[in-house]
């Protein structure tokens, strides 16, 4: 043993988890309307397949969420997003 | 009561410019006719589609930004249907909060054009 002893050695390093706090982005850069004319922005929310990422991963706000729901959705209908997709982006 | 409310539809790329622009006329002196007043007015010009409808991939999409009663929408969506040259239409109406954003917007639009001018 050519170590010191204080000295603790990880075969496996542990994971350092520093939690980084998640916000809705919606409510700190005071978003009130979303635009569904915007499929460029809408996308941040949206996963490859072109689903709606939930709101675990994303941290928006139970309010915004529904409201960007719906907006994804009114522009699948006018055909500004698709509804299913191999690799969007 | 006027309600402010916000009108995008898809016209088939088949048509030629002429015809096009008469289709979004028609549209327009609808509102008109029906005591209604035009807000703004967009023409975004042929899209690619991001799914085939009606087995065509592009379309030519218009908005038109309007005031009219609520009992209007139901006329001007059933003449939707009854037109063969709109593939897709979409009305909604508009709360304080997104009349605020397209105004905003819009008065960038001006900005970012006189800028143009100015530079």
């Amino acid at each position: 043993m050519s170590q010191t002893d204080s000295e603790i050695r990880f075969l496996t390093p542990p994971a350092f988890e520093i939690k980084k706090k998640k916000f809705c982005r919606f409510k700190k850069s005071g978003i009130k309307y979303i635009d569904y004319k915007d499929p460029n922005f809408l996308k941040k929310f949206l996963n490859e397949q072109g689903k709606i990422l939930p709101r675990r991963i994303t941290g928006t706000s139970l309010k915004y969420q529904r409201r960007l729901a719906k907006a994804v959705k009114r522009a699948r209908h006018l055909a500004l997003l698709p509804f299913v997709t191999d690799l969007l982006k | 009561m006027l309600n402010q409310y916000e009108t995008v539809f898809i016209i088939t790329p088949v048509l030629s410019d002429p015809q096009m622009k008469e289709t979004v006329q028609k549209f327009k002196n609808l509102i008109l006719d029906n005591g209604g007043e035009i807000v703004h007015e967009e023409e975004w010009g042929l899209r690619k589609l991001a799914y085939p409808i009606q087995k065509k991939t592009t379309g030519f999409y218009a908005l038109i930004e309007f005031k009219a009663k609520p009992d209007f929408i139901s006329k001007l969506e059933t003449e939707y249907r009854r037109d063969e040259r709109i593939i897709r239409f979409l009305t909604v109406k508009l709360d304080k909060y997104a009349i605020e954003y397209n105004q905003k917007k819009r008065e960038k639009a001006i900005d970012s054009l006189n800028k143009e001018i100015g530079g």
